[in-house]
């Protein structure tokens, strides 16, 4: 059998089933369609949450990310790893305990205004669609080589997929066809890299292999990698390039983003008690932490294999003929996210750091999924791992457009436009806005700002800088009020956004940019890592603005009290 | 609602335990990962530095002891200061 039917076997059985749980757990109610029903076991919870939370980014492009920025990425790891225990300790029990359905819903009571809750509606859908993006950048790779079209034809399927997808299911749906993503997912991640480690280091623990000895060198893989990159040109894998003001930036941009995204979040809603949420975190954690521990091994081993493959005589000898390129390679050129040019006319294939010598031109988001061609793993693997991809981008893009329809439905048009909407057009406005979403980022997905993740990065910043500090103030403050919430979000959000359409083109436009990341306008701060500065800039406006203007009332300080307190959490309340 | 006094000390609690925490997390990650690698620079570990595992794999693993820690120790404060569900 041939690798395109058996991709086409592996990825038509696994839509099967997603879309057979779909069915079979329609959404009936509105509160079903937004929470499940809240009735969702914290182990259940922390294996979807971990389907929700592991996107294109994580599972296509991270490791590819990580494979060619070496330690500097860490940022990724610890930042999108980290944000759980803030999630955990700062927002989860609380919010569980307030009992709402969305996340401007909370903004909304806590700042006792309706201002609040549309400010809280519009830095969510700017982040959400800003995510959405970036997991239509890496759909759009899975699809285009697993049914070997180019990558535009790739994301035009794949939105199609998405959309119907999305539509037919409410939370309920998404919560089991999440688990069962989440299996998916993970196993198609994890054993391509369990074969590549024992191939290298003869562990098969790919954490462990990391840091263990290359069969073939007898030194450790790392010090073998930095060995194989310095022949290269490049720098090497394990040092420092970046600033360390940046990387800091970074990591605490990705973290608090982590903490602020209202799909992630609204998932602590949906378990039956506040105890349940703070353990929900510390699972969702676990199951994340399974695909997390094994992407540094992924990165590593593939630079490594994608070097062994230009390079099989070693990295002093000479390089591959073109004509004796694999299958692999050929396979990517048909996407377009592989090129080769024989700028010296000698038919070899030269790899290198400099950019005048450099022949070989990889999308950093095709490591993940090219991986296991590279390491030349059985069929059956590398069609799993395409499965894999599009069930960590679907799991997401779902999510994610179930948190935008749920804020245009229920807090903007049911709260605000028009209150007695039936419940019948409150769902058909739902879809309406999911299918939007998707439509622009599409659009904006035919050329994204970033490679996957980095696109994805940007969505935390923009998260990071706007609704977690509302939320975390709106918890541990009494004294932030209406006004000050306000002020400090339109600050954070806006000043965070210009920074980014600064580098990257005015909403994503990339032409209309005025400074590049590689020379950024503030220091070193890159447009991924200024949430961090964003959201400081929110404290600090919401704290001198309150300080200037009235006190809370004595019923929001009240219900500030007993948010703080898990007991008399009843069943969530609708209104 | 718990009364006020009851609840009031059980906040302080958490909020003593939330800081305790904090400090764990952040050094563990942004501490030996990024700003205090250069002094961990001389423990080896696989072919490279301590604060090159912490940035990669240990940052991970504390995050995950450091919220079921968390939970345990809530469940503790909740039953104490008898604000449980």
């Amino acid at each position: 059998m041939d690798q395109f039917t058996l991709n086409l076997i592996v990825v038509g059985a696994t839509f099967a089933l997603y879309i057979g749980i779909a069915i079979w757990a329609r959404a009936g109610s509105t509160a079903e369609f937004y929470a499940a029903g809240r009735g969702v076991n914290p182990i259940v919870n922390g294996m979807a949450t971990g389907a929700d939370w592991m996107s294109a980014a994580s599972f296509i492009s991270m490791a590819g990310i990580i494979a060619f920025g070496g330690y500097d990425t860490s940022a990724y790891l610890m930042g999108w790893t980290g944000g759980y225990v803030l999630l955990a300790m700062l927002l989860a029990p609380y919010l569980r305990k307030f009992g709402k359905f969305t996340v401007p819903e909370f903004i909304g009571d806590r700042f006792y205004s309706q201002t609040a809750r549309t400010v809280a509606v519009i830095c969510l859908i700017v982040a959400s669609v800003t995510y959405v993006i970036g997991q239509m950048t890496g759909v759009g790779v899975a699809f285009s080589r697993f049914l070997e079209v180019d990558n535009a034809t790739g994301l035009f399927i794949g939105a199609a997929i998405v959309f119907m997808y999305a539509v037919l299911g409410g939370m309920k749906g998404i919560t089991y066809t999440q688990v069962a993503q989440y299996v998916v997912l993970i196993i198609a991640y994890t054993i391509p890299a369990i074969f590549i480690s024992l191939q290298l280091t003869g562990n098969p623990l790919p954490p462990l292999g990391l840091f263990s000895d290359a069969t073939a060198t007898g030194k450790p893989i790392l010090e073998t990698l930095n060995g194989m990159m310095a022949d290269l040109g490049f720098g090497s894998y394990t040092e420092q390039k970046d600033t360390t003001l940046n990387m800091f930036l970074f990591t605490v941009s990705l973290m608090i983003g982590t903490a602020g995204l209202p799909h992630v979040i609204v998932r602590f809603f949906t378990v039956p008690t506040v105890k349940d949420a703070r353990s929900s975190a510390g699972w969702a954690l676990v199951f994340i932490a399974l695909l997390y521990l094994t992407a540094p091994a992924v990165g590593a081993m593939a630079r490594m294999n994608l070097i062994n493959t230009i390079y099989p005589d070693g990295t002093s000898a000479a390089p591959l003929a073109y004509e004796a390129r694999p299958d692999w390679v050929k396979n990517w050129e048909k996407t377009g996210l592989l090129k080769f040019e024989d700028k010296n006319g000698d038919g070899l294939i030269q790899y290198a750091a400099s950019k005048e010598a450099n022949e070989f031109d990889v999308n950093r988001d095709i490591i993940t999924l090219a991986n296991p061609e590279i390491a030349q793993l059985p069929g059956w693997v590398i069609a799993l791992v395409a499965a894999g991809g599009l069930a960590a981008a679907l799991s997401t893009a779902a999510g994610l457009l179930m948190a935008i329809s749920s804020a245009v439905s229920h807090d903007l048009i049911k709260s605000q436009i028009n209150p007695n909407i039936s419940e019948k057009n409150e769902l058909l406005a739902a879809r309406i806005s999911m299918a939007v979403a998707i439509a622009v980022a599409t659009y904006l997905g035919l050329n994204p700002p970033g490679f996957a993740a980095q696109t994805v990065a940007l969505a935390f910043g923009l998260a990071a800088s706007s609704i977690f500090p509302a939320l975390m103030m709106g918890i541990f403050s009494k004294r932030i009020n209406n006004t000050g919430a306000v002020a400090g979000m339109l600050a954070g959000l806006g000043v965070t956004i210009v920074y980014i359409f600064l580098h990257k083109g005015w909403f994503f436009v990339a032409d209309t940019a005025s400074f590049s990341d590689s020379d950024p306008l503030l220091l070193s701060i890159k447009s991924t890592s200024f949430g961090a500065v964003g959201a400081l800039i929110n404290f600090v406006v919401a704290f001198v603005v309150s300080g200037a203007t009235k006190d809370t009332p004595a019923e929001i300080q009240e219900l500030v009290e007993s948010i703080r307190i898990p007991k008399g959490a009843g069943a969530a309340v609708d209104h | 609602m718990a009364d006020n006094s009851s609840s009031n000390a059980y906040w302080k609690a958490n909020i003593k335990t939330i800081q305790v925490f904090l400090v764990i997390w952040f050094v563990c990650s942004f501490g030996f990962g990024i700003l205090l690698r250069p002094m961990l620079a001389g423990i080896g570990i696989g072919g490279t530095d301590l604060g090159f595992w912490f940035a990669q794999q240990g940052s991970i693993i504390v995050f995950l002891i450091l919220i079921f820690a968390y939970a345990a120790r809530m469940n503790k404060l909740d039953k104490e200061f008898g604000v449980e569900e």
